[in-house]
């Protein structure tokens, strides 16, 4: 693996442009005084109550996510190529989704094998023939994003269900400008505080018809349990609107209405954090106690809009992704902007016997896998492991795809021995309303705090960093 | 606004409310326990503490002795008791987190810092009665903070009034408690026979309703049982006395009542308790049988805590 490409120091060790003036303030500024900001962000962060839980750990059920003082720049440039590329890839997803669920012409012009599709468990029949208001599915996509060189930024997931981590962006940025108002006023960094104001206008024009000029608009959690439930709180309350759980919700007469001191009141779009299975057990799973009896039926006769729509797996499925280049050319006709990481398709026997004879050097992941479990990094594994795997990968080979291990860039980062790379990602936020496609400018940048780690999910002990855009 | 949301926020202030009236209880007793004999006779306090609290039979199926080791434990840290100190807080920040959105961040913070100084610093209990005084302190002062920031930061709307009604209906039922215990000290006046053995257990009843220097600017008196009864049930001045919860919860439903443009039971049933209030004197109580009136308000209390539930939060 080649040596990763440091977004501050670049590949001849040369001080990149867009963090000159971090580095001088670096420079005057004295390392305790970063640890000291540093334990004064976890205070804070406990304070407030940034907490996720993690699954299956009983022990602390409540985690903070390690939050990394340094900044991660972008410039105002590499921005806005990254945001035409953003843009364009989500009016591909929406545009794939409708046709899938319509009139599949992207499956009789051969461009993606059927079965991929139909014997998906990510698809959903039900979605068949169905409009949804202005044909939008993916209101909220959380796109991940990483590079490899000063030049080329990769996607690396498309998130289209139920994308988190927008509170991170948003919260990090707080304690940012309380923690160093000085640095900040140094730059100049993009604002981030309009997303929930955008996120509101955003669903409030995908309101059915049948909503009342000013809509109803709610937000769906599973409930204090889940691990993003701070992020459900945290965004209901700036968006002002009614953080509800499934037993909030009742439907009558295909209509959706939530349970209030003054009786029912009807809602309009459901801001749904809830995934597909969880969401009306009479259509899904029938052992929910999430959901709401009846709320498919009330999707369908058109009475609410929920965000996402029903059915938006079948375009973050990672085996759908390695067509994504094709997708975006057949229905825009351009060529993609972002490129996609090469992807090896475990289904297809040719590209099964290259994994099998590479597993040392490949990421192998789960096709319905996310939050990084369940993947294989070949170069940091065991042999032991590595035979595990091949086995699973032999027994259930369409499950998996596999992907070269990619130097993802670097940024500095505040460590035990004092400031040092660590690898990066980025998860920009896209918004679909009625009539425009809009991102925030920023994002939510992961840090992979162990050193050489490539894994950035919090649930494999990564962290977060502020984003800085600047605007230039 | 949500049923849930209003549900939530009426049993955090419950159980904030809980947590310092059990933190007053125990502060009380010890007081009075480390009187000599002499002074207070051969009373169990601690037994009457659990009395007061509602918890005896419970605590019985763990403990053989009502000592005070045993029954601060059980009052303060024991995971056992579903309304010890330490679950009342573990619930209200449960209850919190799930109407993160209706609390003001002061209030939030309150709770939160609250939860993480309990399972920070008191995950072992207290091992002296020096911490053990901390810590009642610190729960005391945790509540005030909660009721001040509720007070100083949420709007004045239904989810402020939500909250205002599980205030008042556990202090009303606190209150109601101590006096369905300790209902035998408190005798009219042409009965008065209590000797200096009462004197001390009087001055406790009020400690656990922080009115033993109210008792004195409102009466100028030394203390007289009949008075003490009085300042606890009819004097509407008093914060904590049955009279001024039920003018707060008859005035917080109204203001619902009018926002809504609705009124129903739990407004009549809560003016219904409060004109019996306005209208007695403790010489009618007292002839009627001091304790069965008491018996009557703890349960015309419980029902208006059902009323209310159900027409606003289920």
């Amino acid at each position: 693996m080649a040596v990763a490409f440091d977004e501050m120091n670049g590949p001849q060790g040369e001080l990149r442009p867009a963090y000159e003036e971090l580095s001088r303030w670096l420079k005057e500024t004295p390392p305790d005084a970063l640890e000291h900001r540093r334990q004064e962000a976890e205070l804070l962060f406990r304070r407030i109550g940034i907490t996720f839980a993690v699954y299956g750990d009983s022990e602390s059920t409540e985690r903070l996510i390690p939050f990394d003082v340094i900044p991660r720049i972008i410039s105002g440039k590499e921005w806005t190529l990254l945001e035409k590329g953003l843009k364009q890839r989500t009016r591909a997803i929406n545009m794939f989704l409708k046709d899938i669920y319509h009139g599949r012409e992207i499956l009789r012009a051969g461009l993606i094998p059927d079965d991929l599709i139909f014997q998906n468990p990510v698809f959903r029949p039900e979605m068949n023939g169905q409009d949804v208001p202005h044909d939008v599915y993916v209101h909220i996509a959380g796109i991940d994003i990483v590079r490899t060189n000063p030049d080329e930024f990769f996607v690396l997931e498309d998130n289209a269900r139920t994308p988190s981590g927008v509170s991170y962006m948003l919260e990090n940025r707080e304690i940012m400008m309380r923690l160093f108002p000085d640095l900040f006023a140094r730059h100049r960094v993009a604002p981030v505080e309009k997303y929930p104001d955008e996120l509101l206008s955003c669903l409030r024009s995908v309101a059915p018809r049948s909503a009342s000029t000013e809509p109803t608009v709610a937000l769906m959690t599973p409930g204090v349990y889940n691990s993003a439930y701070y992020e459900h709180s945290f965004l209901a309350d700036k968006l002002g609107v009614e953080l509800v759980e499934g037993r909030d919700l009742v439907v009558k007469n295909d209509e959706v209405f939530m349970r209030t001191t003054e009786g029912l009141k009807r809602v309009d779009v459901i801001y749904r954090r809830v995934d597909d299975d969880f969401l009306d057990p009479l259509t899904f799973r029938p052992d929910s106690a999430l959901g709401v009896p009846g709320l498919m039926s009330a999707y369908m006769a058109g009475n609410v809009t929920l965000a996402n729509a029903v059915g938006t797996g079948i375009a973050d499925d990672k085996a759908i992704y390695s067509y994504m280049p094709e997708v975006v050319k057949f229905y825009l006709g351009e060529e993609p902007i972002l490129k996609n990481v090469p992807t090896w398709r475990c289904r297809e026997p040719g590209d099964l016997a290259y994994v099998l004879d590479h597993l040392s050097e490949l990421v192998v992941k789960e096709v319905h896998g996310s939050g990084g479990y369940g993947m294989l990094i070949g170069p940091a594994a065991t042999k032991a492991t590595i035979e595990a795997f091949r086995d699973k990968l032999k027994r259930e080979p369409e499950g998996f795809i596999a992907q070269p291990t990619l130097a993802l860039s670097t940024c500095p980062t505040c460590t035990e021995s004092g400031l040092a790379p660590r690898h990066v990602d980025l998860r920009p936020f896209v918004l679909t309303g009625s009539k425009n496609v809009s991102i925030v400018a920023g994002g939510l940048t992961r840090v992979a705090l162990k050193e050489g780690s490539l894994v950035v999910n919090s649930s494999q002990g990564g962290g977060t960093k502020d984003t800085w855009i600047l605007d230039e | 606004m949500l049923s849930r949301t209003a549900e939530n926020l009426y049993w955090l202030a419950r159980y904030v409310e809980r947590a310092e009236y059990l933190a007053r209880t125990i502060e009380a007793t010890l007081r009075v326990t480390a009187l000599p004999n002499t002074y207070i006779g051969q009373t169990n306090e601690w037994d009457s503490a659990l009395l007061t609290a509602g918890v005896s039979a419970a605590f019985y199926e763990i403990y053989e002795e009502a000592n005070e080791t045993n029954v601060v434990e059980y009052l303060s840290f024991s995971t056992a008791n579903p309304s010890s100190i330490r679950n009342c807080i573990e619930a209200a920040r449960l209850n919190s987190r799930s109407v993160r959105t209706a609390l003001t961040g002061e209030m939030w913070d309150t709770i939160n810092s609250a939860w993480l100084e309990l399972q920070s610093a008191w995950s072992g209990g207290a091992k002296t009665r020096e911490q053990l005084a901390n810590f009642l302190r610190f729960v005391q002062e945790t509540s005030l903070r909660f009721d001040g920031s509720a007070y100083r930061t949420m709007l004045r709307n239904d989810a402020y009034w939500f909250s205002r009604l599980g205030l008042h209906l556990e202090r009303a039922d606190n209150t109601a408690r101590i006096l369905d215990v300790k209902y035998h000290l408190l005798l009219p006046e042409d009965e008065h026979v209590g000797g200096p053995l009462d004197y001390y257990q009087w001055t406790s009843i009020l400690r656990s309703v922080s009115a033993l220097t109210a008792y004195h600017w409102v009466y100028r008196e030394t203390l007289k049982p009949w008075l003490i009864a009085d300042l606890l049930i009819l004097n509407d001045t008093l914060p904590r006395s049955l009279a001024s919860c039920y003018g707060n919860l008859v005035r917080n439903l109204d203001q619902i009542g009018v926002s809504y443009g609705r009124q129903g039971a739990a407004q009549r049933h809560a003016r219904g308790v409060r004109n019996r209030l306005e209208h007695s004197n403790m010489q009618d109580i007292f002839q009627h049988g001091l304790h069965e009136f008491i018996q009557e308000f703890i349960a015309d209390n419980s029902r208006l805590g059902d009323i209310i539930a159900k027409q606003y939060l289920i």
